[in-house]
């Protein structure tokens, strides 16, 4: 209580006492009337000569009176109070110490406080026998993870498992090595628990397999054998196969995902290695037919009768001609140069399948319906789906942009071995005809539409097919044919599983509908990207840098330690004498590191989808915000504060500091004022109040950003 | 009756032994070494007909054809592809962009005389 308070609670009961003399003493005088004035004029006269001691005696009943005053609420207001404030962190913590000495209180309150604890010992007890039951329980559980997982490490592929949303439930080495030699960026972990596959993988990939095996159920085939294969090829121009598999709830009577293991192949350097082969092989082949011609043609010459001798001699040398060069080319051995577009990993594809998606993705593109003829029931084809619909679409779009306003149509047909796949137009009445130069440049424009930057042609050879402008025989009206493969074998459905799939976990995640951080979900079910940072100073604005970046993820309460940023900062400025006894950074330290400008992007993708989290976090948001305009990452994402947290949960506590905090709440804090030690404190900090917020109705995000929106705290210091 | 051919093909060891071949049968012959080259001489000469070379430098065999067959003025001529390149999506690429006849080497020269005098009927 401040001294202003003290005095001001000292001194009212005392003013009040003395209001009520004074009002007491005038009453009765006004009642007697009269005889009372002989009475006033003494009591006047007594006043003016022993005044002081009537003065004294009432200063002396008013600290009396504010005394007593200080105890009662003290023992009748303050003790209950704190009272209910460490009940509340008893209740909600599994491990804490006790209650606090409660000075001066009622017998009641004491006899109460003792009755919490013994209930909180009691509970507690149970809590270690329910502990140890788990824990009984857990070691099998954990048994079978590690046989799980070191079967995963065992596999020749890189295993990820994801719900439907794409988030990462379960992963292999393999996949983490594989993302990282994927990765465009140094340093930045993009597979972790919960996080989005699709920072790793093509997104459009993933849809068309997810669509392909979706079909594929609603078409009856069984889900064990409805496995769907892509072809992608990443930024860096790494080709990747991937299979996708369905997993479904065991027991659910629909057929809906709750989500997909997805197995990776890096196939760039095998594929390249193929082509080469291939390319060679080809190359070798035409050259020699080429040579070969050359020379029957030039001997069959030499069997006309009347050669001229000079022709004679012409042809003879052509025929020494080729043979010397044949023999140069078997004797050479440079090698022919990487051409990636021999043998593309193709799969098997039903051709109704194919359609149907290929109309979906153009009739989103030409925004109208496109216009088809039915296709042949079984006709497998043998194709590279994701890539040949890329293709058919970029085809489409350029056929748009040419004007006319085309209307498409698409057919697919049986041709010998081969199947037609045509994609044509009818102009609008009366439009003039496009100029054939223009379409039938369209094949061969790069585009990065197709799979690995390749143009339509490009996508086509890979099938080993062809594409052509063609015309209808009847009105002659232009279409562009593709020559496809047909599947070698009609593909039978995969063997049916012995006795089902095995359901090695129920992974939780799986339910979880995960979206994008939302106000509607519970704080104990959220991402959360923990951070701090050290600065030269406290005015971004004058100039201070980031010197410190610390940041740890939480996910599901789980802070996940493996999941860290800690990365020094070169601040581009000398670091004051002032802040280095605190921060501890000296300028050779940050010498050589990065700058800001490279640190943000990987901060901003490592806290991609998740609450930010901060104690005093303005001041850190600050500093990114002011980054915004340099490096054009936005720094949108949802915010908490463990100091508004903290004035929420415990009003009537003074300090809301990281240590205070921390000390009310049982957290050890390791290294102070480093980035990821207060970064790992406010972690674990946040987690410890998720529980107590709960039992004080904050359980969604939303409801914590309007607690903390009317906090007192949020008003005074913002 | 003599009628004018077009050989392009950028290999000078097949163009000798055509050349004289087709001489012989009493024909005006022009000869090519690359497609661009080909293109010109089929617009200024209106060969009756042409064997065309698929792999060529400049424009290949088969842009070659789908130009001519996109030119009404000279989409008429008929064009017999020769080519090493012999795989069957080779040979319907060939015959999609509008050639006549699509003939792979190598060849009996006497099968390639029946195409031709067939083309030139």
């Amino acid at each position: 209580m401040s001294g202003r308070g003290l005095v001001a609670a000292v001194l009212a009961p005392g003013a009040a006492l003395a209001l009520w003399v004074v009002l007491g003493a005038a009453l009765f005088l006004g009642a007697l009337g009269p005889q009372g004035a002989a009475l006033r004029a003494a009591g006047t006269a007594a006043l003016e000569t022993h005044g002081m001691v009537l003065i004294l005696w009432w200063l002396a009943a008013a600290l009396l009176a504010g005394w007593l005053a200080r105890r009662l609420y003290r023992a009748w207001v303050l003790a209950p109070s704190r009272l209910l404030a460490a009940t509340r962190i008893l209740a909600a913590q599994e491990n804490a110490a006790g209650l606090p000495e409660l000075a001066p209180a009622t017998p009641a309150t004491r006899a109460l406080a003792a009755e919490i604890e013994s209930l909180a010992r009691d509970r507690q007890e149970l809590r270690a026998e329910m502990a140890r039951l788990v824990e009984q329980a857990s070691r099998s559980v954990a048994e079978q993870r590690d046989q799980l997982a070191t079967l995963m490490d065992e596999l020749d592929h890189a295993v990820v498992v994801c719900n439907r949303d794409g988030r990462i439930l379960l992963f292999n080495a393999r996949m983490r090595r594989l993302a990282r030699n994927l990765s465009p960026q140094d340093g930045a972990e993009l597979v972790g628990l919960g996080r989005s596959i699709h920072a790793v993988l093509d997104t459009a990939a993933i849809a068309h397999a997810l669509e392909t095996v979706e079909g594929r159920i609603a078409r009856g085939v069984s889900p064990h054998a409805a496995v769907a294969q892509v072809v992608t090829a990443t930024p860096l121009g790494h080709l990747l196969r991937i299979s996708l598999a369905p997993v479904r709830h065991a027991e659910a009577a629909d057929n809906r995902l709750r989500g997909y293991v997805l197995l990776v192949d890096d196939i760039t350097r095998d594929q390249q290695r193929q082509a080469r082969r291939e390319g060679a092989l080809l190359r070798m082949a035409e050259q020699g037919r080429a040579s070969i011609a050359n020379m029957q043609a030039a001997l069959e010459m030499l069997d006309y009768p009347d050669l001229a001798p000079a022709d004679h001699d012409r042809f003879l040398g052509v025929i020494r001609d080729e043979v010397a060069r044949m023999r140069d080319r078997l004797l050479s051995e440079d090698e022919p140069g990487a051409e990636l577009s021999a043998r593309w990993p193709l799969h098997d594809m039903l051709a109704t399948d194919l359609m149907a998606a290929a109309i979906r993705k153009l009739q989103g593109t030409a925004n109208a319906p496109i216009t088809t003829l039915p296709v042949e029931d079984d006709l497998w084809l043998r194709i590279d789906s994701f890539g040949l619909i890329a293709a058919l679409d970029h085809l489409a779009a350029r056929i748009l942009s040419l004007g006319g306003d085309p209307v498409l149509w698409l057919r697919l047909a049986r041709a010998g071995s081969h199947a037609h796949l045509d994609l044509g137009w009818v102009l609008r009445e009366g439009a003039p005809p496009i100029d054939p130069r223009d379409l039938s440049a369209l094949p061969d424009e790069r585009t990065e539409s197709c799979a690995a930057a390749a143009s339509v042609r490009d996508v086509v050879d890979r099938h080993g097919g062809e594409i052509w402008l063609d015309r209808n025989r009847d009105d002659g009206r232009p279409f562009f044919r593709l020559l496809l493969p047909l599947a070698a074998v009609e593909t039978a459905p995969a063997d049916a599983p012995i006795g089902g799939r095995p359901e090695f976990y129920d992974f939780d995640l799986f339910a979880a509908a995960h979206a994008d951080a939302g106000d509607a979900r519970p704080l104990s079910e959220l991402a959360f990207t923990v951070f701090d940072c050290e600065t030269t100073g406290l005015d971004p604005m004058g100039g201070d840098e980031i010197i410190q970046l610390g940041a740890v993820r939480i996910l599901n309460s789980r802070i996940l330690n493996g999941e860290t940023i800690d990365q020094l900062v070169d601040p581009q400025r000398p670091i004051p004498e002032a802040g280095i006894p605190i921060h501890g950074i000296r300028d050779e330290m940050v010498r050589g590191k990065p700058a800001i400008a490279q640190v943000l992007p990987v901060f901003h993708r490592f806290a991609e989808g998740s609450v930010l989290v901060g104690h005093n976090v303005a001041f850190d948001m600050r500093f990114l915000k002011l980054k915004e305009a340099a490096t054009g990452l936005r720094f949108d994402h949802p915010v908490l504060d463990t100091l508004l947290l903290s004035s929420i949960l415990h009003p009537a506590e003074e300090s809301h500091s990281l240590e205070a905090i921390a000390a009310r709440l049982g957290v050890q804090i390791g290294a102070r004022h480093t980035a990821l030690g207060d970064a790992l404190a406010t972690a674990e900090v946040f987690r410890r109040m998720i529980p107590l917020l709960e039992r004080q109705g904050i359980v969604t995000l939303g409801q914590a950003r309007a607690a903390s929106d009317r906090s007192q705290f949020a008003r005074l210091r913002y | 009756m003599t009628r004018t051919v077009l050989i392009a093909d950028d290999e000078p060891n097949i163009l000798v032994s055509l050349e004289f071949m087709l001489r012989r049968e009493g024909h005006r012959i022009l000869t090519a070494g690359d497609g661009t080259g080909a293109l010109d001489l089929i617009r200024r000469e209106r060969p009756s007909l042409v064997l065309l070379d698929a792999t060529m430098p400049g424009l290949t065999g088969f842009e070659v054809c789908e130009a001519v067959r996109a030119d009404p003025s000279i989409a008429g001529t008929r064009i017999l592809m020769l080519s090493a390149k012999a795989r069957p999506t080779d040979m319907a690429r060939g015959l999609g962009a509008g050639a006549d006849a699509y003939v792979t080497k190598p060849f009996a020269t006497a099968e390639l005389l029946e195409r031709i005098r067939g083309l030139l009927t």
